[in-house]
């Protein structure tokens, strides 16, 4: 299988649709001439042409609300998010509009539209530039949320979504673009709504998705060096939400620890972990555990955005306490 | 580019259209009329909950803009709008089902007053959010480019929304990339209780245009001809050049903003609304009709009987439509179905 990145990974999943489906379009700024400010559609323009690769101006309400009414009437756009910070501009139309169409009308306008850009903080890209709001897309009903954390499952996905009927919310990790991955060069889907076991293990569960999953990856190599085997449940989608493989987890290691790279404070982790107790409260020999991003704006300075980022250490640190051997 | 309607081309629009449409004007204006009308009195009853923005006084607008348009053709419409919805083809009795928050309602009970969509008529929905709409509107217009179509996008909203982002990324778009799409601002003068002369910098809309080389006009919103008129031209050059158009329709709600807010409240007075009611919209075009000599008293009691009865059925049938069930609670949230929800068999 060939080995690629996670950014050409979704440029095929685009290639491929663009070239199924004629009513799909790719919309955002800097996606054609200047090939994508993380050169996602990197050659796109070239083989599609100005009609189905378009550049926008720098106007997020706009070109969201846009996309959304194209889709109205039939067509799959996918709108490009430079950057998940700027669809705070676009969030009204996400949410009253995209969201909310197809309830509001009487199931008489779906929206199959995907928004997708990248998420997560980068390297000192400091307050503006650096947050992971999944959780804020997640709390909507009508939408649906997915964060790929491989290349594999960032092709899959990102083709399940733009054949989905309704608008899909696709967090892309902005510092997993380089990251590489064997993806088949043929043609297959990820289902939204089903989540992966990323790795096997029998004495702690790790929910974790999108860049978290190399986070928690990290960490359990380093637990397995002290004899401690961690399994990794990757949700993949957030809306809808796969419960049954980390309770079946649960069944078996009775403890979890949930990373999340957003803030704690009602965050994802809040609800996961709530979904846990209701349902495995049985089979829990600790308190569920959360590894969070600092409760604070993202600093700029170095070290302070590592202090405010969930670390494999944090994450280490975690599974000892779930283990009580802190 | 903004040009205004004059008295001449309002003559030559009464000589040129054919009688039954002319006849068929007053009718919507008048059933317009009492349907808002009967709401007030349905809200008073409150068999109309939540907001619920009454039209009265502006039905030159939508009567006349609307027809000129095709079946197909797409409109876009805000809060206010229950009679774009009924002059575009909705059922009446489906729009006051709606009101009523019933089943047999246009969004089955779920959209209300404020969200009446009809995917059939060509109505896009009434939008909520001053505003928020001008990009979705905008985007069913890309979407004929796109389809090669040619489909005319119809976008009303209040002179309020001329100052909200969304109306200037659109506009900027639509000139840009040379979309199908009428911006038709009701400037009524109060965007709620704040008038314009509080609110924009400047007084003239339509002069809005310029910013984006794009066509515009302004026109008394108050006269069903010539609205007919100019958006009339405006849905042929729109439909041959692809070319949009801002139009500012100036005109007057008799009402107040909802029915939560009195007649003329504390930012108008009562004489202004009186004097602006000498220039009702369905009188001068009655008066206007009589002198050509194309209708009488009796033809007009006629309509205005027909009207009356129309909305009379509307009711009844409101009043039979059952209450959504406990089941559509959690229908039409998605169509793909997962947990709880649930797509509706209809």
């Amino acid at each position: 299988m060939p080995l690629i990145t996670y950014r050409d990974a979704l440029n095929q999943a685009l290639r491929e649709e663009l070239r199924r489906d004629p009513n799909v379009f790719l919309m955002g700024e800097e996606v054609g001439v200047y090939q994508g400010a993380y050169k996602v559609s990197k050659d796109l323009l070239q083989e599609f042409g100005e009609r189905r690769i378009i550049d926008t101006p720098i106007t997020e309400e706009g070109f969201t609300g846009v996309g959304i009414g194209a889709a109205m009437v039939g067509l799959r756009p996918v709108i490009e998010m430079m950057t998940w910070n700027f669809s705070l501009l676009a969030m009204d139309q996400i949410i009253n509009g995209a969201a909310k169409l197809l309830y509001m009308s009487g199931g008489q306008f779906s929206i199959p539209i995907v928004v997708r850009g990248p998420g997560g903080a980068a390297h000192q890209l400091a307050a503006q530039h650096s947050q992971s709001i999944e959780s804020w897309y997640a709390h909507v009903p009508g939408l649906k949320v997915v964060a790929p954390s491989t290349p594999y499952d960032a092709k899959g996905l990102l083709k399940s979504a733009i054949r989905d009927n309704d608008p899909v919310i696709f967090f892309e990790g902005e510092t997993l673009y380089g990251s590489k991955g064997e993806v088949p060069a043929e043609e297959y889907t990820i289902p939204i709504g089903v989540a992966d076991i990323k790795r096997q293990g029998t004495d702690v569960t790790l929910v974790a998705w999108s860049k978290m999953v190399m986070v928690a990856m990290k960490a359990a190599e380093q637990l397995a060096a002290e004899g401690i085997s961690c399994e990794i449940v990757d949700p993949r989608s957030l809306r809808p939400f796969d419960n049954a493989p980390i309770l079946a987890s649960i069944a078996k290691t009775n403890r979890c620890v949930i990373v999340e790279e957003g803030w704690p404070y009602a965050g994802l982790g809040a609800q996961i972990a709530y979904q846990i107790q209701q349902s495995a409260f049985d089979d829990l020999d600790a308190p569920v555990t959360r590894v969070t991003g600092a409760d604070v704006p993202m600093p700029y300075a170095r070290n302070l955005e590592h202090l405010a980022m969930p670390s494999p250490a944090s994450v280490v640190a975690a599974v000892r306490e779930v283990l009580y051997r802190s | 580019m903004a040009a205004t309607t004059t008295p001449d081309h309002i003559s030559r629009q009464l000589g040129s259209t054919p009688k039954a449409t002319l006849l068929d004007m007053l009718a919507k204006m008048l059933l317009g009329r009492r349907f808002e009308e009967k709401c007030a009195e349905m809200y008073a009853l409150q068999n109309i909950g939540g907001f619920c923005h009454l039209y009265i006084g502006q039905e030159a607008v939508a009567v006349g803009a609307l027809s000129t348009l095709r079946p197909d053709d797409a409109i876009f419409t805000s809060y206010r709008d229950h009679v774009h919805a009924i002059v575009k083809g909705c059922d009446p009795g489906r729009v006051m089902a709606e009101l009523f928050g019933r089943r047999d309602g246009v969004s089955k009970g779920k959209g209300g007053s404020m969200h009446l969509f009809d995917r059939q008529v060509g109505l896009y929905g009434g939008h909520a959010i001053v505003g928020g709409h001008i990009p979705l509107a905008t985007g069913v217009a890309f979407a004929s480019k796109y389809q090669q179509t040619d489909r005319v996008t119809l976008c009303f909203f209040g002179e309020a929304a001329v100052n909200i982002g969304a109306f200037h990324e659109s506009l900027n778009m639509a000139a840009l990339w040379k979309l199908p799409c009428i911006y038709i601002v009701e400037n009524n003068r109060y965007g709620m209780g704040t008038s314009i002369e509080r609110a924009s910098a400047i007084y003239d809309v339509a002069a809005r245009a310029s910013a984006y080389d794009m066509a515009s006009e302004t026109v008394d919103g108050m006269d069903v001809l010539a609205v007919r008129d100019c958006v009339g031209r405006a849905v042929e050059r729109v439909r041959s050049e692809h070319a949009p158009t801002l139009i500012e329709a100036r005109c007057y709600r008799f009402m107040g903003h909802s029915m939560s807010d009195p007649v003329h409240g504390h930012y108008r007075t009562k004489e202004e609304v009186e004097e602006q009611k000498l220039q009702d919209p369905i009188k001068a075009y009655f008066g206007r009709l009589l002198a050509a000599g194309l209708i009488d008293q009796n033809g007009l009691l006629e309509l205005d009987r027909e009207a009356r009865e129309t909305v009379e059925r509307a009711i009844r049938f409101a009043e039979a439509s059952p209450e959504p069930s406990a089941d559509d609670l959690y229908a039409d949230v998605y169509a793909e179905p997962y947990g709880p929800f649930r797509k509706s068999e209809a």
